[in-house]
């Protein structure tokens, strides 16, 4: 039985083997489990735009695109599946959208040379390009993401909240446990007290968090969630009656599908973003001819536009940036992933380029260098409107404490470095 | 025509009692181990050691452990998620903390510690039997898990709350780390997987295992025959500890490299474990194997399949997945109550008299 079995995976696994000479991406999504409100966005938005350059440019520089989706249910053990499945024939970019995933590939990928992009998640520390050679996460971190948050309580209290208690309800896992060590060193800074409220996976129960919020009466909270997490958050909070806007989620805790399940309560909730929202972009009158009117469209067709779509075009569209950078500094269309690494590390966005791409204003202008693989740090703070079902651009980019942060990221890579061994690189 | 025991004379009480008393399943068996020793190592690679041969291997651990304490000692346990991430954190902080020191040392002592805790915990089951057990085990799942995630001298402080495994070597081949080559990991944990195989089918061949079954079967009865319960149902405790802390240990160092213990080690592992030892079948070391094979590389081929064969789209793959592997572990237990073991165990009687079967 066993031997038939192996070699009905032998058969297949060689039946899947795709052609080569094409750029081949990977869009590890989940559409199944307790995160699959979320992936489901992401995933239709990375595949529409890989699907426009298709159908509208013929690919990248003259090359298709071959995308390969892999369903990982947000599982490390599935991710791992997914990774070693797909990484021959040249597999340029790995976008895990998972932060358990992401510390896994960090070492497999380096060791296989295949550059990560974990765009606003991850490992932090990777913004050090000096430790992390194939890893990027700009154009923004965890850490900028608690720094922004930090400083819009103070702009709205007029930099002084020495007075104030933070909480921080977040995911117990690597990626809710990212922001704190952040919010601590803040807290050291301005003066707010800090309270950590971790919930565990998957998120559904979520009473006794709210119970103590509900009993010591935080001026604010800060919200790591994914997946269903995300709407009992903000279902809890509309039911203990918490402001909600002073209840700011990570840009992760942030899209549509979290707040519509609580109604019109969930009005005034925050959440921060890296970039624009909305579909009022020339891009998606392009989407709609070439992908959605020729039935191309990735998933059900229906998220275009909403706050997760547009980062998964955002991710793609930077990759495929990223791609056409590989192919002016190699001279050759069909790049390799180690040139791909380069094109990654040569990145810069432009208001210019964005505009040409149909998407004016839409992120922050930023450029990687050897030395700094994270970008900026430029954020923004959206606020959901429920009449209007839309989340709001409230404040402008503004850079995170890159004071703070800064030292924090040497640190913490650092030490990385020295645990492993890595010589430094960018000398 | 198989299994033909025609010819096949025993003239000793040990020839008698081997294992694989019939000379073609024993030839059947040292063919396996050839293959498994000498063939594999050379044709894999990264794919089949990641997606196929290490999860079956190490889950097979973790079956053996469990039916130990499950099949043949009657103590139902819904703790072992809980127990591989003792094994895992165990391996973890020998690792960091004595870098010098063999890997293959680490993994054994992880083994040790995971037994003495799983004893631990085993002490409700003097005075609670099945359902009552279960909780109390089941409790054991969630308090360690909270530990590890909660107490942050277990993962050495790490921002992240992830334990990552430095590399380490043996023989001079790395076989945790990025550059472990793939047929380092699986013998690896080959190595271990066999070992602990024999260990456990002769201990419960053994005065352990009857007095294991005793219990089982009937623990009045077992204690008037003289049977220690308090000895008999914590040794499976620590033996069982032993082989599922060893599982957590490969499953983290080897395996995976980094985890967390949420969701590396959660309660579903734990009915994984518990679902792959009853459609094996319960007190059997064959069916260990046979579950663990079930559960970890059905799923792995229906995907390639539905997705790699058929192209099918991957959520509609992955839900189908669930549908099929559900379906079948419903008909093959009213088909086979007893597991799989057991319909091997039917498989072997009818070919033995097969084509004539009268």
């Amino acid at each position: 039985m066993k031997m038939k079995l192996f070699g009905a995976i032998m058969a297949t696994a060689m039946a899947a083997a795709p052609a080569l000479a094409e750029l081949k991406v990977v869009d590890t999504s989940y559409r199944t489990g307790p995160y699959a409100a979320n992936g489901i966005p992401f995933s239709d938005g990375y595949q529409d735009y890989f699907t426009l350059l298709n159908e509208r440019d013929g690919g990248i520089g003259g090359e298709m695109i071959n995308l390969v989706e892999c369903e990982t249910g947000y599982n490390t053990e599935k991710g791992v599946e997914c990774y070693e499945s797909t990484k021959g024939g040249g597999s340029l970019v790995y976008q895990p959208l998972s932060t358990g995933i992401t510390y896994q590939l960090i070492p497999k990928a380096t060791a296989d040379g295949i550059p990560l992009h974990t765009m606003g998640y991850g490992r932090t520390s990777a913004k050090n390009g000096k430790v992390f050679e194939w890893v990027f996460n700009y154009p923004a971190n965890y850490w900028d993401g608690a720094s922004h948050a930090v400083t819009h309580i103070l702009n709205e209290n007029d930099g002084d909240i020495s007075d104030k208690t933070i909480a921080l309800v977040y995911h117990n896992s690597a990626y809710g446990k990212e922001p704190i060590r952040t919010l601590e060193k803040l807290s050291e800074k301005h003066g707010y007290d800090l309270t950590l409220l971790p919930v565990d996976h998957p998120g559904q129960e979520q009473k006794s968090q709210w119970l103590q919020i509900r009993r010591e009466k935080p001026d604010y909270v800060i919200m790591w969630g994914w997946g269903v997490m995300n709407q009992v958050a903000i279902q809890e909070a509309v039911n203990i009656r918490f402001p909600m806007e002073n209840f700011i989620g990570i840009w992760w805790s942030g899209s549509e599908n979290d707040v519509k399940p609580a109604g019109d309560r969930a009005n005034g909730y925050k959440a921060l973003t890296f970039h624009n929202l909305g579909s009022d972009y020339p891009v998606y009158d392009d989407i709609q001819k070439y992908v959605v009117e020729a039935g191309k469209a990735a998933g059900a067709g229906d998220q275009i536009g909403t706050v997760l779509y547009n980062r998964g075009m955002y991710a793609a569209m930077l990759a495929a940036e990223a791609i056409k950078t590989a192919q002016e500094i190699h001279g050759t269309a069909a790049i390799t992933p180690a040139q791909m690494r380069d094109g990654m590390e040569n990145l810069e966005m432009t208001e210019e380029k964005m505009a040409a791409l149909g998407l004016p204003n839409f992120g922050p202008e930023f450029k990687v260098s050897c030395e700094n693989h994270g970008g900026n740090g430029y954020g923004a703070v959206s606020q959901w409107n429920a009449e209007a079902g839309e989340f709001e651009l409230i404040t402008d980019y503004y850079q995170s404490d890159q004071e703070v942060l800064q030292a924090l990221v040497e640190e913490d890579s650092m030490a990385f470095a020295e645990e492993n061994g890595i010589e430094l690189r960018c000398q | 025509m198989f299994y033909r025991e025609a010819g096949d004379f025993k003239t000793s009480y040990q020839e008698d009692s081997q294992t694989f008393p019939i000379k073609f399943d024993r030839y059947r068996y040292y063919a396996v181990l050839i293959a498994a020793f000498a063939v594999v190592p050379f044709l894999i690679n990264d794919y089949w050691v990641n997606a196929v041969f290490l999860p079956f291997l190490i889950y097979s651990i973790a079956a053996i452990g469990l039916n130990i304490l499950v099949g043949y000692c009657g103590q139902v346990s819904l703790g072992t998620g809980g127990f591989m991430a003792v094994g895992a954190y165990a391996c973890y902080k020998l690792m960091t903390g004595f870098p010098e020191v063999s890997i293959l040392i680490h993994v054994i002592l992880a083994g040790g510690i995971t037994a003495a805790v799983c004893v631990l915990f085993g002490l409700p089951s003097l005075r609670i039997k099945g359902f009552y057990l279960a909780v109390a085990t089941l409790a054991a799942q969630f308090f360690l898990v909270w530990l590890f995630n909660r107490v942050s001298w277990f993962y050495n402080y790490s921002a992240s709350g992830q334990i990552t495994a430095p590399e380490t070597q043996v023989l001079g081949h790395a076989v945790t780390g990025p550059e472990t080559a793939p047929w380092a990991a699986y013998l690896f944990c080959l190595v271990f997987t066999v070992a602990c195989a024999l260990l456990a089918r002769n201990l419960t061949r053994g005065m352990a295992g009857r007095k294991w079954m005793a219990i089982r079967d009937m623990d009045i009865a077992a204690e008037i025959i003289g049977v220690n319960p308090l000895k008999a149902k914590l040794s499976a405790f620590a033996i069982s500890g032993f082989f599922v802390g060893i599982s957590g240990a490969l499953f983290f160092a080897v395996y995976l490299g980094a985890v967390e213990v949420g969701e590396a080690f959660g309660i579903n592992k734990s009915f994984l474990v518990l679902f792959m030892v009853i459609i094996g079948g319960l007190g059997s070391i064959f069916g260990s194997f046979a579950g663990a094979a079930f559960l970890v590389l059905l799923p792995v081929l229906l995907k390639n399949v539905l997705v790699g064969g058929l192209g099918w789209p991957t959520d509609l793959a992955a839900h189908l997945e669930f549908i099929i592997v559900g379906g079948l572990i419903i008909v093959f237990l009213i088909a086979e109550p007893h597991g799989l073991a057991q319909l091997w165990r039917v498989a072997k009687e009818k070919l033995r008299l097969w084509p004539f079967p009268h």
